[in-house]
């Protein structure tokens, strides 16, 4: 930081991804929206402390743990190589705090707080995804160990494996999936499926012979400026992804440009208008297969953001459109046959949205980008078909649906995961209610006192 | 008395390193954030739980259950 150009740099990335942070803050306060938005009136409150908490503690857990596994689990460990050290990420690192750079640190104590924030909001997101599916029945105690889990634990492992330039998943099956179709989105369905097995459907969501009923949202004013919030924070999500400086000519020369999370060459303006067009597409795509249904449209806009992303640092606008298009109506007859047929209550098609679409996304972008380079670094393999589609299991299957199952099945077993039937029926929000009722009417006795002396 | 080992701006900033009071307890920092978590979570369930068994002692009889879904029927006002 002894030169203006060295600061400038330093100083605009550091502003940069706070930026992200503050942009992406809005996806929660869109999942809070969109999820008090869907839920029936005796439950409003409990839905949205719910989600709330999820702030504090995926926040504080992955200050704890977190980042330092982001940079530590790249080998697996031990699937290509050992643990990794990463003395700068953990809790008790002197740069996780305010720093002013002494040593060779080359101005990571600046980047690292908001880089550490950045991937933190996709944390709290892969958690919010989940809480949206299980609304109305599930024990906010049992939900914020399933919240810890995914938004601290097991997406950070993804993340470390296949979104980090050096992850096993880059180095060994040429996994490409720039803007987290499979890492994010894919990862956190499977685990809302996961836990949605165990916890079992909402009272009156089946009849008797087996066809599900509607339980739709109650105030779609909500539910509306909740998914237009969350596509508002998906701008900064975007932009969070990748690096904003960077020199990206291998070889001799310089060449700076931005970069994905891999470390190669993309452009803001080819990401945006991929962004739009994809947006654009689902839109379109859902509110046709949908018939005009506003719920649906909404959430198709983002599935077709999600299924494009995985590629969208390279795609063509309209081979993005395009994409989005044909995985939307997919994703959507894939929820009412799954719901039909296993009898899964997803209370706000999250694994669909989410996890199908995100899944696809990957496996998409594999054969979209077939022989690509996954990384600047040439002895790693090249982005492929196969590659894509192992990498989208393990995300959706094996560090989503897996652990989302067997953690949920713990919880159910200790009595942990599901509220009475009776507490369904009366009402989360039952004590709060009764007692602003009672409030009410003691309030109304002693007006009516004041006015009887008049 | 400082709490810190800064007590000047003047000179090398680059050599301050860290800048919060007491550096070297980073250790015992993270040892009670951790407790902190684990205590928040625990005192959590505990409220939940005895939160959830009232509610039912006082709205779970039949007789207020059935109030309430009679309350939700939308035929209930026709």
């Amino acid at each position: 930081m002894d030169n203006e150009l060295t600061a400038l740099g330093i100083i605009f990335t550091e502003f940069y991804y706070w930026v992200t942070v503050v942009f992406m803050f809005l996806i929660h306060v869109g999942f809070c929206m969109y999820e008090v938005g869907a839920t029936r009136h005796k439950n409003h409150m409990h839905t949205l402390m719910k989600n709330t908490m999820i702030i504090p503690l995926v926040t504080v857990t992955f200050f704890l743990f977190g980042w330092w596994i982001y940079f530590a689990f790249s080998n697996g460990p031990w699937i290509i190589g050992p643990l990794l050290e990463a003395p700068w990420a953990t809790p008790y690192s002197e740069v996780m705090a305010v720093h002013m750079g002494a040593g060779d640190l080359n101005g990571w104590e600046r980047i690292n707080g908001v880089f550490w924030a950045a991937f933190l909001l996709f944390s709290w997101t892969a958690a919010s995804i989940v809480s949206g599916a299980v609304i109305e029945r599930i024990k906010t105690s049992g939900f914020l160990i399933l919240a810890i889990a995914i938004g601290s634990f097991f997406w950070i492992i993804d993340a470390s494996w296949g979104w980090h330039p050096d992850g096993w998943m880059v180095q060994k099956l040429g996994y490409h999936d720039a803007y987290a179709s499979g890492v994010i989105h894919a990862i956190a369905g499977g685990f809302a499926l996961g836990v949605l097995i165990p916890l079992g459907a909402r009272i009156g969501k089946f009849s008797s012979d087996g066809t599900p009923r509607n339980i739709n949202p109650r105030n779609p004013w909500l539910v509306t400026v909740g998914l237009f919030l969350i596509y508002t924070g998906f701008w900064g999500f975007y932009v969070a992804c990748n690096i904003p400086m960077w020199d990206v000519q291998a070889g001799d020369g310089v060449f700076y440009s931005a970069t994905n999370i891999y470390l190669q060459p993309t452009t803001l303006s080819g990401i945006t208008l991929n962004f739009l067009m994809s947006l654009s597409g689902g839109l379109m795509a859902a509110y046709i297969v949908s018939k005009g249904d506003s719920f649906w449209t909404y959430s198709g806009g983002l599935a077709g953001v999600i299924a494009a992303s995985a590629g969208n640092d390279l795609y063509h606008p309209i081979q993005a459109m395009l994409i989005a298009a044909a995985v939307v109506p997919v994703i959507y007859k894939m929820h009412y046959w799954v719901e039909r047929k296993f009898k899964i209550d997803d209370a706000v098609g999250a694994v669909a949205v989410h996890g199908y679409a995100g899944f696809i996304g990957v496996v998409v972008a594999g054969f979209m980008l077939w022989g690509y380079p996954s990384s600047p670094n040439p002895d790693y393999a090249t982005i492929n078909p196969l590659g894509n589609f192992i990498g989208a299991i393990i995300m959706f299957g094996v560090l989503g649906f897996l652990p989302g199952y067997v953690i949920a099945s713990i919880l159910k077993a200790c009595g942990m995961l599901r509220i009475a039937p009776e507490i369904e029926i009366m009402g989360l929000d039952i004590s709060a209610y009764t007692t602003d009722v009672n409030d009410d009417k003691a309030i109304v006795d002693a007006e009516r006192e004041f006015v009887s002396k008049l | 008395m400082a709490t810190g080992n800064i007590e000047t701006w003047a000179g090398t900033i680059s050599e301050i390193g860290p800048a919060y009071p007491f550096v070297g307890t980073e250790v015992i920092l993270s040892i009670v954030c951790a407790i902190f978590v684990l205590w928040f979570l625990v005192k959590q369930a505990s409220m939940e739980s005895a939160g959830l068994a009232e509610e039912q002692r006082k709205f779970g009889s039949k007789e207020s259950l059935s109030k309430i879904v009679d309350s939700e029927d939308p035929n209930s006002g026709l």
